[in-house]
């Protein structure tokens, strides 16, 4: 045994190389793959032109998502295409023996939803599936992250992928947050100061009390928005609350096995003097609610802040200067006011119970904006139901809301939400990209409390001023 | 799925000079629908190339006869976003071999390799003088050399290596692909996950 300190990262990642090619890549064995319609359909393909079978067929977890309606679930889907894709899902899990959680499953909702919510995501896992946003599970100690449709064969056929191990960044927040500054504002807040490509090549993990703090929910918030500073993955030691969580779930360990993984995942911690390629450390207190005004997710301030002048900035003036003309904004531009035509709440960024509970705190009492369409859409069809079981749904009708069903949704509005040309939607899912909730849409990235505070003024409003 | 072997290229180029081009313009969600690998070059940079009715913008690049070629070569940051495939799927069936940037996102950078499109990473100045040449010429040619792991601007002769780990380069240069490989070492991988538990 050695006694070099060694990272949680390190820990997780050398536990699963099954051999080291030299100056190249690791083969890396993967112990949870999920999948889902969109990024599948052409990997089984391969497996059929190879002809080659599923190794091990009961590691992987299909569940529809990105193409889904969320409305009139129990009908047909009319879009032939995205009805072939569930079809597609649906005949793959069944010839390979995949479980399968389609449309009208009630396990069924957002990927990176329900493995958490079933205890399939585990403590020191590694993790994939064919969406960045898989980065979530990277929550609970797991090394987590998004792979292409030709990993995903790599995956179904030798359950491995031919995968560099990254450098390590830790990220400290230390400090109390302020009021109505939550999980999402400190991940917008992180990237803000990064940049979209400040962590690529880099596995984060998040240290520090504000993380030690911090719900589950919470957690997959900021794991998921990894990707969107360039990193692969991040990840947050487990601890009490991740234990707690994951106890008593479905797919979770039980009884003597139970003991035993519990055992193991208390070993999973950065130790003390373990090295980093790069570290950051932030202060709870600078960080207010957030918002982007531009058209990637590093384009984000303070929502009482001034857009800033291209000049303030690192990089090119041209891109920053087509953002802001495709936003319809103008440099120094104050946000606060700004009408708002639509506001999504969900996604597997905020898509869960909790985000759900911070919007009701806002919507109660008030009425939903006239001018405002709403979409409000759970992550899984359990979220849905902690929703009416907890009286959310009772405040949402009576502030004039329409609780939507689950899946991605407007979030890249695959399916029929999308935000229409020119539209201004204050959303609480991951990216701002042109074109990305609808073609010609604009994006207003923020958390689940100033989706409310919009939701219910019609304007970019400071949620502060609303919170009790 | 088989691509062509990649050993040296020598093409004109197409500039797109934008940063941190996101894997959602390469392709928009909504042409995500197919379940074969089919036709995606038709949408690469949909919205950037297309009038909602169908009309081609004049002014984007690919509608600009005067560029063309197997090169694409982006601003800093290429392929940030979404992991799909599909956006190097279109870049490979609208006919680029190569895309060059001075900075690529990490799941792009790993999907291009594995459908046979080399991501050849530069330095900024370099990247700057590609730019300049094909302003200057949009006939001018680059060769990249996969073997010598060098980009060469034609016009001037300026040169410049680039990086690429030791097994991928062996891959693209003999159209090997992971799944061969890992296929062959199933006997290992099924004796690692005996110990290791599923």
């Amino acid at each position: 045994m050695s006694n070099n300190p060694s990272t949680l990262f390190d820990k997780v990642w050398d536990a699963h190389v099954v051999r080291k090619i030299e100056d190249g890549p690791d083969v890396f064995f993967i112990d949870r793959h999920f999948i889902h319609e969109v990024t599948s359909p052409v990997a089984f393909l391969g497996l059929e032109s190879r002809g080659i079978d599923v190794m091990f067929p009961e590691c992987t977890f299909a569940t529809a998502d990105h193409n889904t309606p969320t409305i009139n679930q129990h009908l047909p889907v009319e879009d032939p295409l995205s009805a072939n894709q569930l079809q597609a899902l649906e005949r793959n899990s069944a010839k390979y023996g995949i479980s399968h959680w389609g449309l009208g499953d009630p396990k069924n909702g957002i990927v990176h939803v329900v493995g958490p919510e079933n205890g399939i995501t585990l403590p020191g896992m590694t993790i994939v599936c064919g969406d960045s946003h898989t980065s979530t599970h990277g929550a609970f100690g797991a090394i987590a992250f998004g792979i292409g449709t030709s990993e995903v064969e790599m995956v179904l056929s030798s359950q491995c992928i031919m995968q560099p191990k990254p450098k390590k960044m830790r990220i400290n927040v230390n400090g109390k947050l302020g009021k109505a500054v939550t999980p999402k504002d400190v991940t917008l807040y992180i990237i803000a100061q990064l940049t979209t490509a400040g962590a690529t090549g880099y596995f984060v993990e998040y240290a520090g009390d504000v993380f030690e703090n911090m719900s589950m929910e919470g957690r997959m918030t900021v794991c998921n928005m990894s990707i969107e500073m360039g990193a692969r993955g991040g990840m947050i030691a487990p601890d009490e609350t991740t234990f707690n969580y994951i106890h008593g779930r479905e797919k979770a360990p039980k009884g003597a096995a139970w003991d035993k993984a519990l055992a193991y995942w208390k070993t999973l911690k950065t130790d003390a003097g373990a090295g980093f390629d790069k570290e950051y450390n932030f202060d709870a207190a600078d960080i207010e609610p957030m918002i982007t005004y531009g058209t990637n997710p590093g384009m984000g301030m303070g929502i009482s802040k001034h857009i800033p002048k291209a000049t303030d900035l690192a990089g090119g003036v041209a891109t920053y200067e087509k953002s802001l003309k495709y936003m319809g904004f103008e440099e120094d531009q104050l946000m606060l006011g700004k009408k708002v035509d639509y506001v999504f709440i969900g996604s597997c960024t905020n898509g869960r119970i909790e985000d759900f509970r911070a919007f009701a705190s806002i919507v109660k009492g008030r009425k939903k904006a006239d001018h405002i369409t709403a979409w409000i859409v759970p992550g899984s069809h359990i979220v849905e139901a902690q929703i009416k079981e907890e009286g959310i749904l009772d405040i949402l009708t009576e502030a004039g809301f329409l609780l939507r069903q689950p899946g991605c949704s407007a979030c890249l509005a695959m399916n029929d939400d999308k935000i229409p040309a020119g539209k201004y939607a204050v959303s609480t899912s991951n990216r701002n990209f042109e074109g990305r909730q609808g073609p010609g849409s604009r994006t207003l990235l923020a958390s689940p409390y100033v989706a409310a505070a919009a939701a219910v003024t019609g304007v970019v409003t400071d949620p502060r001023d609303l919170l009790a | 799925m088989a691509y062509d072997k990649f050993t040296v290229l020598t093409s004109t180029a197409v500039p797109l000079p934008i940063e941190n081009v996101d894997t959602d313009q390469i392709i928009p969600a909504r042409f995500l629908k197919a379940t074969e690998r089919k036709g995606f070059g038709d949408n690469l940079f949909r919205d950037w190339r297309y009038n909602n009715d169908n009309s081609p913008k004049q002014d984007f690049v690919l509608n600009n006869p005067i560029y063309t070629g197997k090169i694409l070569v982006g601003g800093t940051n290429f392929g940030s976003g979404s992991s799909r495939e599909h956006a190097a799927w279109a870049i490979y069936d609208y006919g680029f071999r190569c895309v060059v940037s001075s900075f690529f996102a990490d799941i792009f950078k790993g999907n291009a390799i594995n459908v046979g499109i080399l991501p050849v990473q530069v330095s900024e100045a370099f990247l700057d003088q590609i730019f300049k040449a094909i302003e200057a010429d949009p006939a001018t040619s680059i060769t990249i050399d996969l073997a010598a792991q060098t980009i060469k601007l034609e016009a001037t002769g300026a040169i410049e290596s680039f990086a690429i780990n030791g097994y991928k380069k062996h891959n693209l240069m003999n159209g090997f692909d992971d799944i061969d490989y890992l296929q062959a070492m199933k006997a290992d991988i099924k004796a690692f996950a005996a110990v290791h538990g599923i």
